[in-house]
């Protein structure tokens, strides 16, 4: 704070301070608090807004535990997040390897900079791609087909098949550099000590890097988590009749319903259970909070 | 167990940068060898050829008369000691001196055994359960020799291990490491760029310079017989003249010089070299009053006393305005000169050397 005045003076630093908190005040906490109050009143007429039916209690809650349908999509979003987790790990463990340790350094920002340029178009135009690439008659089943791995073209715009490919196409970066500075970190000389031990590379994966990128995995894969389970536009746009996520659910309820008390409490009880979730998994893995800070 | 080491003209190069020239030395089994030279040497470079993570570009090492060509890190009899010991902080300390026996499938009790028997080698026993972090600097050191040993390597490779210790625990190091060499027995290849420590410890010291060996000898000769310019002014302290060969007579030559002309011995090719320089070790000048007999003589003004305890070394200015140094041991009787005073300064020609700047190529360079 002291540094803060010291660079900019007391009049900038006021500025500097004053819209971080209008940001922080206005545009998360008191819409949250706002949600949060409502989703313990009653969804109701305006004119009885107020009135003695308008009352708190647990009823929004209690709905979703009613509703077995809405209780099973929400486990399929939270088992289909979890394996688009993983997946994103599978995917990013290798290539942040390759680009800390492997790659050499003048290649580096060509393969970050090729890595970055499908960021800059919007994420509505991506997911639209990848609902024409994984069409029926579409480009990747053309290519199968050509390079006669498949023989009949397959159906990937059934059950979440595309929702996931969706989610880790859109998500994979926020593994992927996370995991990449904590490899990055890993002196070198630990890589080589351990090979010059006599470890094949499996193990020294296994006993020395992997437990370096821990936090980095952890951190990643926290993201990615919470992005995919909170996401609504791939799974509206690549999602199957047989595939709903739990963020469309919330999403009808506020705009289709037009019941933003329900609403809202489903996306808390989203917010809830998918904390917890990550707490019991990060306890699993004995990562601690602190870690993935640093 | 250990091996020898032989480097048959071995080279690396980096682009165009020629960073181990043409080095072929043979290093015996249970032999104590050390790689002096400044930073930039190749001695490091020559390590990791030894340990497989580098190729040589042209030449051949084998281990134990074996040829190491296309066998990995992994695969090679030899255990190397990071600059920085590499040590992995994850692990407990026993863990990290067992790494080597997990990697070979040894089960747990008996690589914890291993672990502890080795702890008490390096004098460190019961810290099995300590992590890396709660070491001091010389207790890393001895973890990481026992990780080294634990795989009962043929060659131990040591990468300049002592350098971040401060000086009286490096002292101590040196003796603990020459004392776990003759117990263990197994071939030790280190690298310093400290004579002290190359000195000290070894039983035979290979001095570097721009990626080609310039002298091989045991630690004595090293300092007593430089072969060329370089290593007798990389290894320890000497007054320089520049001048020119004159008279030859046997093994003794006249050397010209600007302050006069001295009698000196002449050092290994010094004669055909391009340039050669007369070389005195500042404790073989002394500064007297009255010439000496068959010794030469420069006359001399004192410029500055420094009094060390166990010597006295004095620097004094020559006709020419240099200043040369001479150390005399403190006896508890010579009289210290005072500044100003004007005196010779004597030297046996035995104790000259005349040395070729650096010994001319013998490789393929020179044809």
């Amino acid at each position: 704070m002291n540094d803060l005045v010291r660079r900019y003076g007391l009049s900038l630093t006021a500025v500097f301070i004053a819209v971080t908190a209008f940001w922080l005040l206005a545009l998360v906490i008191l819409p949250d608090l706002y949600l949060f109050e409502n989703s313990f009143r009653p969804y109701l007429p305006i004119v009885e807004v107020g009135g003695p039916k308008d009352f708190y209690s647990f009823d929004n809650y209690l709905t979703f535990f009613r509703s077995p349908i809405h209780i099973e999509i929400f486990i399929l979003t939270i088992v289909y997040s979890s394996v688009v987790t993983v997946l994103c790990f599978v995917i990013a463990y290798p290539l942040a390897y390759y680009l800390a340790k492997v790659a050499r350094s003048n290649v580096v920002p060509t393969l970050f900079l090729l890595l970055l340029i499908p960021l800059w178009v919007s994420e509505v135009l991506r997911a639209f791609a990848w609902f024409i690439i994984l069409a029926l008659k579409g480009p990747l089943n053309f290519m199968l087909m050509g390079i006669g791995i498949i023989d009949q073209p397959i159906r990937w715009m059934t059950g979440f098949r595309s929702v996931v490919i969706g989610l880790v196409y859109t998500y994979v970066l926020f593994m992927l550099f996370p995991v990449y500075n904590a490899i990055q970190s890993l002196d070198t000389n630990q890589i080589e000590a351990a090979e010059d031990l006599g470890s094949p590379w499996w193990r020294t994966h296994w006993r020395v890097i992997l437990p370096h990128a821990k936090p980095g995995i952890a951190s990643g894969a926290v993201m990615v988590f919470m992005l995919s389970a909170g996401s609504i536009l791939v799974p509206t746009l690549l999602a199957s009749t047989n595939s709903r996520w739990f963020t469309e659910i919330i999403q009808q309820w506020m705009f289709e319903a037009q019941d933003w008390n329900t609403g809202s409490a489903y996306a808390f009880l989203l917010l809830l259970i998918c904390t917890i979730f990550i707490s019991i998994v990060m306890r699993l893995f004995r990562v601690k909070l602190s870690d993935i800070a640093k | 167990m250990s091996a020898g080491v032989d480097l048959d003209s071995v080279s690396a190069n980096f682009g165009s940068f020629r960073a181990v020239d043409c080095v072929t030395i043979h290093i015996r089994p249970g032999e104590f060898f050390s790689f002096l030279g400044p930073s930039g040497c190749g001695k490091t470079t020559i390590l990791r050829m030894i340990s497989g993570f580098i190729n040589p570009s042209e030449g051949k090492i084998s281990i134990g008369g074996q040829d190491m060509r296309g066998i990995r890190p992994n695969q090679r009899p030899t255990a190397l000691i990071f600059q920085n010991l590499a040590l992995f902080p994850l692990m407990p300390v026993w863990e990290n001196i067992a790494f080597g026996l997990e990697v070979r499938g040894v089960d747990r009790k008996e690589r914890r055994a291993k672990a502890e028997e080795l702890l008490r080698l390096v004098d460190l026993p019961g810290a099995g359960e300590k992590s890396i972090a709660q070491l001091s600097g010389g207790q890393k050191q001895r973890v990481a020799i026992a990780r080294a040993l634990a795989v009962e390597p043929q060659v131990m490779l040591l990468d300049e291990p002592l350098s971040a210790l401060d000086l009286k625990l490096r002292q101590h190091m040196r003796a603990e490491l020459r004392a776990i060499q003759k117990r263990t027995n197994v071939t030790f290849v280190y690298i310093t760029h400290d004579q002290g420590e190359a000195l000290a410890m070894s039983d035979r010291v290979g001095v570097m310079s721009h990626g080609k060996l310039q002298q091989v000898a045991v630690p004595q000769e090293i300092y007593n017989s430089p072969a060329n310019g370089f290593v007798a002014s990389f290894v320890g302290e000497n007054n320089i003249f520049s001048g020119r060969i004159g008279s030859v007579s046997g093994n003794a030559a006249q050397f010209e010089t600007t302050i006069g002309t001295f009698k000196a011995m002449v050092g290994p090719n010094a004669e055909r070299a391009a340039s050669a320089k007369l070389y005195v070790r500042p404790e073989h000048a002394r500064l007297v009053s009255q010439r000496i007999n068959g010794e030469n003589a420069i006359p001399v003004e004192v410029a500055d006393v420094a009094f060390e305890g166990n010597f006295i070394s004095i620097q004094a200015r020559d006709p020419g305005g240099r200043i040369l140094v001479s150390e005399a041991r403190n006896d508890g009787q010579a009289s210290v000169p005072s500044r100003g005073e004007k005196l010779l300064m004597v030297f046996d020609p035995q104790r000259a050397v005349i040395l070729a700047d650096e010994t001319p190529m013998l490789s393929a360079a020179s044809g």
